[in-house]
């Protein structure tokens, strides 16, 4: 039986493991997610700048969200956002067995993964000023 | 007889939490962004108005509360997942649950003085 000696993998070769488009969607879950958790005080704070009544805040606010960093970091919060999202609503089709099937499975992990990009790029557009 | 009994038993509870608090979420962008798109967003007087609102504030704390308890769970599982060491991984969990209570102290008294 020349199956039985076939070579198996002994160790976790993690560059020859080919992770499904499905499970790297699924880890960006938990990525998108630590990451939003981490920016929760920034999220607060603008939320608390956005609705002061001082000229203080007003300016404040203009201040803090014109800074080139803060986009950079907004945009990749709006990415998170958006992946987490879809990522969920994904989760809970499956839960009420809602494309279970592999293929299916795999189409719409590819749908989140495109739906989350061209979705932030076209709000991201607008977080940057462009329309 | 020896019985070895494990696991805390709050998997369904919480399984269940992770997709109500996430329906919350869901819906609230949704209404957010409807109204963003009706001009809620316009300037920053119709911004306060609109958060200001009975319906608006009453609908935020519930994505606040659902928000930090959905975070609770998720960072949670982060933690059981990677980090090993009894003390370590108690200390983040407190950490956790600390930050999260203050985030959801702090946001909600932002949008009740309004």
């Amino acid at each position: 039986m020349p199956e039985m000696t076939k070579q198996r993998p002994k160790y976790l070769a993690l560059h020859e493991i080919r992770l499904p488009l499905a499970g790297f969607a699924s880890i960006l879950h938990r990525v998108s997610g630590a990451g939003l958790f981490l920016m929760l005080p920034l999220l607060i704070w603008l939320l608390q700048l956005s609705l002061g009544t001082s000229s203080d805040s007003a300016e404040m606010f203009a201040a803090v969200t014109g800074n080139w960093l803060v986009k950079l970091i907004l945009l990749g919060l709006l990415w998170a956002f958006l992946h987490h999202f879809c990522m969920g609503v994904r989760i809970l089709l499956i839960d009420v067995h809602v494309g279970v099937e592999k293929q299916q499975a795999h189409g719409s992990a590819m749908a989140v993964m495109v739906v989350s990009l061209a979705l932030t790029l076209v709000f991201g557009l607008k977080l940057l000023g462009a329309y | 007889m020896n019985r070895l009994v494990v696991g805390a038993h709050y998997g369904l509870k919480d399984w269940l939490a992770q997709r109500i608090t996430a329906i919350v979420m869901a819906v609230y962008t949704l209404i957010i962004f409807a109204a963003t798109l009706g001009g809620a967003t316009a300037s920053r007087e119709a911004w306060h108005a609109f958060m200001a609102h009975g319906f608006i504030r009453f609908i935020t704390f519930l994505f606040i509360v659902s928000l930090c308890y959905h975070a609770w769970v998720g960072i949670r599982d982060i933690w059981m997942d990677y980090i090993k060491p009894a003390a370590i991984r108690v200390t983040l969990h407190v950490l956790t649950l600390l930050a999260l209570v203050g985030y959801a102290g702090w946001a909600t008294q932002i949008i009740w003085r309004l």
